[in-house]
């Protein structure tokens, strides 16, 4: 099946890149957007204080907010407060706000679901002629004398052991002039293409996020809340090298999203970021959020932190590498959905001029590609000439300052760069380890003494792994594989010397040890994948499943409060309520159609 | 042969369903095609394959993204779509078995005329596996529910039918039919990439509920909609002999 451009990933970049394709192009090239959740959102997952720069860029007369609140029911809230707190065990203070970096103030932006923006975004480009197909996944990268042509999606209907069942269906080839990757963190396609064409100039340093959505009693509630915290539990002096805080963000109605990002270059193997983050919620400071509340969602992904010098080449004959997949977030204003969107829109201008300018007709016309996919070095040119790079830049020195001096000094650090060079250091902190080396055996180490879950306020992590709607079909083959030359590392390596890392920093409790043997239970999996980066030598890779399985992301609008609606009504409800009440009046109660506001009247059933 | 097959949007699943304002919440919930008509459609499907149906029509009632539902429908190989469009809930909440047996009634009677009409034996959702039944009262036409092998025979067809205490052969003499499918007829295909792309072009009709002059009141009011209890803790006991005290004297269950 072939089309002009292909885009594997839908999320704000893929999305970005192929809504700009289809502004410029119309119909005159096809693009097609494939996804390995079983809907477009179903496995995004973001904080998110959203930056609307790029975004405004794209729909420059659109309402972004209205819309997604109409499409969705998500309620994009302007950030009202910005609170920056160091924890200790029983304390916190407060960094006023002029102590801190610009780039960590929030006026202006938004606190949004991002899995819910995708969606709308998604239904734009549908509108636009965009072909959008969740459900599945880019297994292979079609790689044909040193080009890439496309992708293969996955095989479906193989059983555990590899074999064909009968409803099996081979993979798909979806080939283009120019696929563009938008995978995001550690994307799957995007780690081949890495291998096959040395794109990697330095190693990319990561951090876990872990993501619990609460539902709170609007006495609680105060919208537009924005709080980051460093110190406890993570780093317990300041010269502790373990990188990573926490965020707690009120959305409205009546919603708190708090998580915890661990950078995953800490060296403690008996660190258990799940139970870091559960721990982080009884402090003082949080507990009051949350309290009375109820946990309605739970999800984890791995981010990019290594910013600047992490970035790979961006291109190569046929394809491009954009968003998260390449790796364009940043760590100190703590957002990359910006950057996301704004790498989708200049790949699309790079490549919708490359495409129109080969004197070829396209594939939307001909069906089929008649010249080799072209190599589009032009978007890499725009990235380095882009608000991308000027931002990653000026802060490129501070994740390694953290992961070197500890803490403290990376504080002192990142405000230095900050507020006085700018980024215009003339040195270079180059970063230059793989997380999963950065682990240190265990015997330098004990095990942590983690409180028991109280099931209202901290859970255990099966429990809370329901709340991210994680399903795989039962039978077919474990797609995460030990890599065959690394196949003794869990036995031999992972358990004596480490004390079996894997068993604690997986959020999804897929990786364990029964009677000293890796048990692998792949249906967990919420395709964070911090596997792949964590495991001791790596000896994990993660491939794709068959496609529309993992987590099922979305947003719950439900409220407890008994006037419900009232909180909650969006306009569209607000104007549906109208029109209704107008064709109410006059009627009796026997008159009135059905409709979705009824009353449900519940009655004491006694003695029958 | 034409075939029609009832296929509904429910509550994926796999998702964890929550009670809100008093009722079932839908809001941004994932709702996909209801396994057991998964699994008539694959059964239609195979009957065309095979050769014994010409042309499978697949019919839907709810809201507007049933039309998804239809295309997946249509992705596994029905060639043609037809959409009632409602607003009502059709998860028993607003809309019962008998006003959608009534609908498809009217589709049947009036427009389509199959020789056969193959469902899901409940929806997920309401659980009531009552459409089937009712339909095929109101058809004044042969029903087998539960249908666990469907083979054509003679001018009809042959199907075992599964019960409590085992299964039963019936032989269906006179079209049209309507038989309800269960979980152990057949294992539904994937809908593949090419085949999505293929179902776009294939016709879908909507037509809205309230043009059909059909009664739609529900016959039953929903009192309360409630999650289950949750489930107490179990305890550990010492031995053998406290079991019995317990499973005596505070379960009741041994005499």
């Amino acid at each position: 099946m072939p089309f002009d451009v292909l885009i594997v990933g839908g999320g704000p970049a893929g999305l970005a890149a192929s809504i700009k394709l289809k502004q410029l192009a119309g119909d005159s090239l096809s693009v097609c957007v494939i996804d390995k959740g079983s809907e477009i959102g179903s496995h995004i997952l973001s904080g998110n204080v959203f930056d609307p720069s790029s975004l405004n860029e794209l729909f420059p007369d659109k309402d972004w907010k209205e819309e997604v609140e109409s499409a969705t029911g998500s309620i994009a809230t302007p950030v009202s407060v910005d609170e920056f707190l160091v924890l200790t065990e029983t304390n916190s203070f407060a960094i006023p706000n002029l102590f801190l970096p610009p780039q960590l103030n929030n006026h202006g932006n938004y606190v949004i679901s991002l899995s819910q923006l995708c969606r709308w975004m998604a239904q734009q480009a549908e509108e636009l002629g965009v072909e959008i197909y969740p459900g599945f996944a880019a297994a292979d990268v079609l790689i044909e004398e040193g080009i890439v042509r496309g992708i293969r999606t996955r095989d479906v209907g193989l059983a555990k052991d590899g074999q064909p069942k009968a409803t099996f269906e081979p993979g798909v080839e979806l080939r283009a002039r120019q696929t563009l990757f938008a995978e995001g963190a550690r994307g799957s396609c995007t780690e081949h293409l890495m291998d096959e064409f040395n794109l990697r100039k330095g190693p990319q340093t990561y951090g876990l996020g872990i993501k619990e959505v609460w539902q709170v009693p609007k006495e609680q509630h105060r919208p537009g809340f924005v709080q980051h915290t460093l110190g406890w539990p993570l780093q317990s002096s300041i010269f502790s090298k373990t990188f990573g805080g926490s965020f707690l963000y009120h959305q409205e109605p009546d919603l708190v999203l708090v998580g915890v990002v661990v950078g995953l270059d800490y060296q403690n193997p008996y660190l258990n970021p799940y139970q870091e983050f559960q721990r982080w919620k009884t402090h003082p400071a949080i507990r009051p959020h949350l309290e009375s509340g109820e946990c309605i969602s739970y999800g984890a992904r791995v981010l990019n932190e290594g910013g600047y010098h992490s970035i790979p080449t961006l291109t190569m004959p046929g394809a491009q590498l954009l968003g998260c997949g390449a790796g364009f977030l940043n760590a100190v204003k703590i957002k990359g959905t910006h950057t996301a969107i704004r790498s989708g829109i200049l790949a699309a201008e790079a490549t919708h001029e490359a495409l129109t300018s080969e004197g070829v007709d396209p594939v939307s016309e001909t069906f089929e590609i008649t010249t080799p996919p072209p190599h589009v070095k032009a978007y890499q040119e725009k990235y380095e000439a882009s608000s991308i790079k000027s931002e990653l830049y000026e802060i490129r020195n501070t994740h390694e300052a953290f992961a070197r001096w500890g803490v403290g000094p990376g504080l002192i650090y990142t405000g230095f760069s900050t507020f006085i060079t700018k980024g215009r250091e003339p040195w270079t902190l180059a970063h230059n380890k793989l997380d999963a080396d950065a682990t240190a055996p265990a015997k330098g180490f004990s095990p942590i003494q983690y409180p028991a879950p109280d099931g209202k306020l901290t859970f255990d992590l099966l429990t809370n792994l329901q709340r991210s709607g994680v399903y795989h079909a039962e039978d077919q083959p474990i797609h995460l594989r030990v890599k065959p030359e690394l196949q003794h590392v869990p036995t031999e390596v992972s358990l004596p010397q480490y004390a079996a890392p894997e068993s604690r920093f997986c959020p999804a409790g897929v990786y364990e040890y029964v009677d000293k043997k890796l048990v692998i239970n792949s249906q967990n999996c919420v395709h964070c994948k911090c596997c792949g980066i964590k495991m001791p030598r790596e000896y994990i890779r993660w491939t794709v499943p068959e496609g529309g399985g993992g987590p099922q992301y979305q947003r719950k609008e439900r409220t407890t409060a008994k006037n419900a609606q009232e909180n909650f009504a969006s306009h569209h409800d607000r104007k549906k309520e109208a029109a209704q009440a107008k064709d109410n009046e006059g009627k009796t109660s026997e008159e009135r159609p059905n409709c979705v506001n009824q009353q449900y009247i519940s009655y004491d059933i006694k003695g029958i | 042969m034409k075939i029609l097959v009832g296929v509904k949007r429910v509550v994926d699943y796999a998702v964890k369903v929550r009670v809100a304002q008093g009722t079932v919440e839908l809001a941004n919930v994932k709702q996909s095609m209801n396994p057991f008509c998964e699994i008539a459609v694959e059964e239609a499907v195979r009957l065309k394959e095979s050769k014994i149906a010409k042309e499978v029509v697949a019919l839907s009632i709810g809201p507007k993204q049933c039309t998804e539902t239809l295309r997946t429908a249509l992705a596994m190989g029905c060639d043609r779509g037809i959409h009632i469009q409602t607003d009502l809930r059709t998860d028993y909440m607003e809309l019962q078995p008998l006003a959608i047996a009534k609908m498809f009634q009217q589709i049947i009677e009036q427009k389509e005329n199959p020789d056969l009409i193959l469902l899901g034996k409940q929806g997920i959702d309401s659980d009531c596996g009552q459409v089937g039944p009712m339909l095929a009262g109101l058809l004044q036409c042969p029903q087998v529910t539960f249908a666990a092998k469907v083979e054509s025979h003679d001018s009809g067809f042959l199907v075992e039918r599964e019960t409590d205490a085992g299964t039963e052969s019936i032989h269906i003499q006179t079209l049209p039919a309507v038989i309800t499918c269960d979980l152990r007829l057949n294992e539904p295909r994937y809908a593949t990439l090419p085949n999505i792309m293929k179902a776009k072009k294939k016709p879908v009709e909507t037509i809205l509920a309230e043009t059909m002059g059909i009664d739609l009141t529900p016959r039953n009011q929903v009192l309360q909609v409630i999650e289950p209890p949750p489930r107490k803790d179990g305890i550990k006991v010492a031995d053998v002999d406290a079991l019995i005290e317990k499973l005596k004297n505070e379960a009741k269950v041994l005499a």
